[in-house]
């Protein structure tokens, strides 16, 4: 067994954790405004509130992982989108402070709801223009970011970060259908409508934008046999998405969400498809960029060892949490 | 602001200053989860309320410095790779694996069971909440672990091989990489310095509300927790911090050099600079006053031990001498203050008065901070100590840098200053404010401007924006009687 491989597939859960789960936080950050002060806005930061903290974690493992699993990507893919990367370390400040402040401090309530919103928008934002700074491909010479201050600033970054700003909206009001009851779920609904075709046109944008980018690209998803593999997943994803609208509009539980997450899982996947075998195309494989197979064997004692109970406690603490908020109080 | 600085200098700001600021933190919220853990296990036990109450008084201010802690940790494990990415490249195999060890055994078990800490006690049992509370402490503690392994390969690097494309690469043993030399010491010196960095808040807490109030039981209970910590654990500290030094004199000589401010070599006995002003362009210590022979006594345990200076470190490879000789003498400093305290307070307490001598009060109170002061200190002692290195002895601070221009750094640091002096100024302010508060008998918890009781779907709240939870009366001032 290819251990790089195996440590690949270990750092590409690790973002889609991160992805789905600080995907609702922020998406709830992102709506906030249009929420109304006072109950609404309350009910939905409690529905993230025990939560978020784990969320966010994920971030932290897929940057640890990937400088531990893959250093030289991580050496090169942070210098070359320097600017999104801090401006999503500031976003993700204002948001996680907003958290505690907002309570501790009433007369600037309406002002930490702001940067409750503005640190998410920002967040979400640059994490979609790094992932499409990243397909676009970066240029590596000797180890090192050989590009320019402005790279990461194309109408395709643009692009994803929308794309991803509108996903992470979708996630965040269908987690609020399934939160919330009354007249506050029938508000996410309407938002999660709304959610769902901005996430499906942009989705499509940037799969067929992808396929311009490059030839390989292109052959990955064109050519026989390849094309026997992968044409299922544009697919199964139209299908996730017919029936995730009409989970919108009628379920009154979790089937949105869940669905919503599919959708992220077939996107993600397409994009795994799409940059296969590179970590940061078009020059580096991950066997490139891959740490020494012994540092790939401690760390997987430690992930095979930990990661089933991190998932057994986060999955207890959610389970603590679970049902509509304030149906039980909040103490 | 910054245009006659190098890109190198300012990157170097940048990670001082996000790390100083992200460290005082941690170094409060390590030894206050402990402190939680203990006063909860306390109510358990004891089952007097006195130590439920102070729980939920101190959980409040546990979750602001936390959620400020955590926010700023996050810049730190991207900042590697932003502004180092060339001892990101080489050092990652070593110590990425150790910085992941961090997220998968601390951060996730701190995240996960913070959620249940701070608002599931009427949700899962005491018991099980209890348990969160420690894995809570736990992960800070096992944190402190891996991050301090991380820092202390870079100081004494071993367990490692060259890799041909320049990479350190680890050996066949991770023992000797994790235990590296100066590690088991560090630990030791920082985790002790977050439990006094705790108490001597906790103690200034008490301290203030004593002077208001010498009958408060709450306030009286937590000042006398402080000061056993404060006698006991300081001189604990002091014993750890001069093993630490000497440890730090076999395998980083140049640092304890400057330290001391030895310039020359003292092959019959070196002095003890106490004080003085270092010149080191004239390679000396002005106005020195010295104890002679004493810093030989203290680093070797022997009057008239030879003690090399920094005339034997070639000129490239020394530490800058002003400012670490400055930055220990704070640290050592605040640790013979703190024991001072510490002993105040034990004759206090064998005379019965321990919370009537307002003179220890006030002086507690003036050593809220102190922890805070000692631990910057003592980071700068030993980071700045090891310079020009990044790794010691093996990658020099000046090739490990970012290919990154100065303005793309001047912003970013420019950024940080601004947005981490008014957001953490602020989360500091509203920690003082809770502090304000007398602790009080039927203490809230963490209160999320609760929706008041149980209501059903459909109905909409009343016209008050905030129902219920006293946090959210805009009219709470401090020490304002709340509803029990």
């Amino acid at each position: 067994m290819d251990l790089t491989v195996v440590w690949a597939f270990i750092i590409a859960f690790a973002v889609f954790a991160y992805v789905v789960m600080d995907g609702f936080d922020l998406g709830i950050g992102i709506l906030f405004p249009t929420f109304k002060a006072g109950r609404e806005r309350d009910r939905a930061m409690n529905s993230i509130a025990p939560v978020w903290d784990g969320n966010e974690t994920w971030l932290v493992l897929g940057g640890g992982g990937l400088f531990a699993a893959f250093p030289l990507a991580y050496a090169v893919i942070l210098p070359a989108t320097y600017p999104l990367i801090i401006a999503m370390l500031l976003g993700l400040v204002f948001r996680g402070v907003a958290f505690e402040y907002r309570w501790r401090d009433p007369g600037h309530q309406k002002f930490w709801d702001m940067a409750f919103t503005g640190g998410s928008f920002v967040a979400a934002l640059a994490q979609g223009m790094t992932l499409g700074a990243l397909l676009q491909g970066i240029e590596v010479v000797d180890r090192s970011y050989a590009g320019s201050w402005w790279d990461w600033l194309t109408p395709y970054t643009l692009l994803t970060g929308l794309g991803t700003v509108a996903g992470y909206a979708l996630l965040g009001s269908t987690w609020l259908i399934w939160k919330l009851d009354g007249e506050e779920q029938a508000h996410a609904r309407k938002l999660a409508v709304r959610a769902a075709i901005a996430t499906i046109v942009l989705m499509g944008a940037v799969s067929l934008y992808n396929v311009t980018l490059n030839a390989e690209y292109a052959a990955h998803w064109l050519t026989a046999p390849q094309i026997y593999w992968v044409a299922p997943v544009p697919l199964v994803t139209a299908i996730i998405a017919v029936s995730m609208v009409r989970a919108i509009t009628r379920d009154r539980n979790s089937k949105p969400f869940w669905l919503a997450i599919a959708l992220f899982f077939l996107g993600m996947s397409g994009l795994g498809v799409t940059i296969w075998p590179y970590v940061v195309p078009p020059g580096l494989t991950i066997w490139d960029a891959a740490a020494p197979e012994r540092s790939q064997i401690f760390m997987l004692v430690g992930v095979a060892i930990t990661m089933p109970l991190i998932i057994g406690y986060t999955a207890w603490a959610y389970w603590v949490f679970r049902g509509k908020v304030a149906d039980e109080g909040y103490h | 602001m910054f245009e006659n600085l190098d890109a190198l200098l300012l990157a170097r700001i940048q990670f001082a200053f996000t790390v100083s600021f992200h460290f005082f933190f941690p170094a409060f919220s390590i030894g206050l989860a402990s402190y939680l853990m203990v006063l909860e296990g306390l109510w358990l036990k004891t089952g007097k309320s006195v130590y439920l109450d102070l729980f939920k008084y101190w959980l409040k201010i546990f979750a602001i410095a936390f959620a400020m802690g955590v926010v700023s940790g996050i810049v730190m494990s991207y900042q590697f790779g932003t502004n180092w990415s060339v001892f990101s490249d080489k050092a990652g195999p070593v110590i990425g694996p150790l910085m992941a060890y961090e997220v998968l055994t601390a951060f996730f078990l701190e995240a996960g069971f913070l959620g249940v800490m701070l608002f599931g006690m009427n949700k899962v049992g005491k018991k099980l909440h209890f348990f969160a509370t420690f894995m809570v402490a736990l992960g800070t503690f096992v944190s402190a672990f891996w991050i301090l392994s991380v820092n202390s390969w870079m100081q004494t690097p071993t367990g490692y091989e060259i890799g041909a494309n320049g990479q350190f690469l680890p050996g066949p043993s991770w023992w000797d990489i994790v235990f590296n030399p100066s590690f088991p010491y560090r630990l030791v010196h920082t985790v002790m310095a977050a439990y006094l960095t705790t108490a001597f808040v906790v103690g200034a807490v008490g301290a203030w509300h004593l002077l208001k109030d010498r009958a408060n039981p709450h306030a009286r209970k937590m000042f006398s927790m402080a000061m056993w910590m404060a006698a006991i654990v300081t001189p604990a500290q002091i014993f750890a911090g001069d093993m630490h030094g000497l440890n730090t004199l076999e395998h980083q000589p140049a640092k304890v050099m400057a330290m001391e401010g030895h310039y020359q070599s003292h092959p019959e006995g070196a002095p003890l600079i106490l004080f003085g002003i270092p010149d080191s362009e004239a390679k000396t210590v002005r106005y020195a006053i010295e104890i002679p022979k004493m810093s030989s006594l203290i680093l070797k345990h022997d009057l008239d031990a030879p003690l090399a200076g920094l005339d034997t470190i070639p000129d490239d490879r020394e530490p800058p001498v002003g400012m670490l000789f400055w930055s220990f003498r704070i640290m050592v400093g605040i640790g013979f203050a703190m024991l001072g305290i510490g002993l105040w307070s034990l004759w206090g307490r064998m005379r019965g008065k321990l919370y009537d001598m307002p003179w220890l009060h006030r002086a507690a109170v003036l050593m809220g901070p102190s922890g805070f002061a000692a631990v910057l200190a003592g980071w700068i002692t030993t980071e700045v100590g090891r310079q020009p290195f990044v790794i010691y002895g093996l990658l020099r601070t000046a090739d490990a840098a970012s290919p990154l221009d100065a303005p793309a750094v001047a912003a970013s640091l420019l950024a940080f200053i601004v947005v981490y002096f008014t957001v953490f100024g602020i989360g500091v302010w509203y920690v003082l404010k809770l502090m304000s508060k007398p602790p009080h008998a039927g203490e809230y918890g963490v209160k999320r401007g609760d929706v008041g009781p149980i209501r059903t779907a459909g109905i909409t709240p009343g016209p008050t924006q905030n129902p219920g939870g006293e946090e959210t009366l805009p009219t709470e001032a401090p020490g304002e009687k709340e509803p029990v």
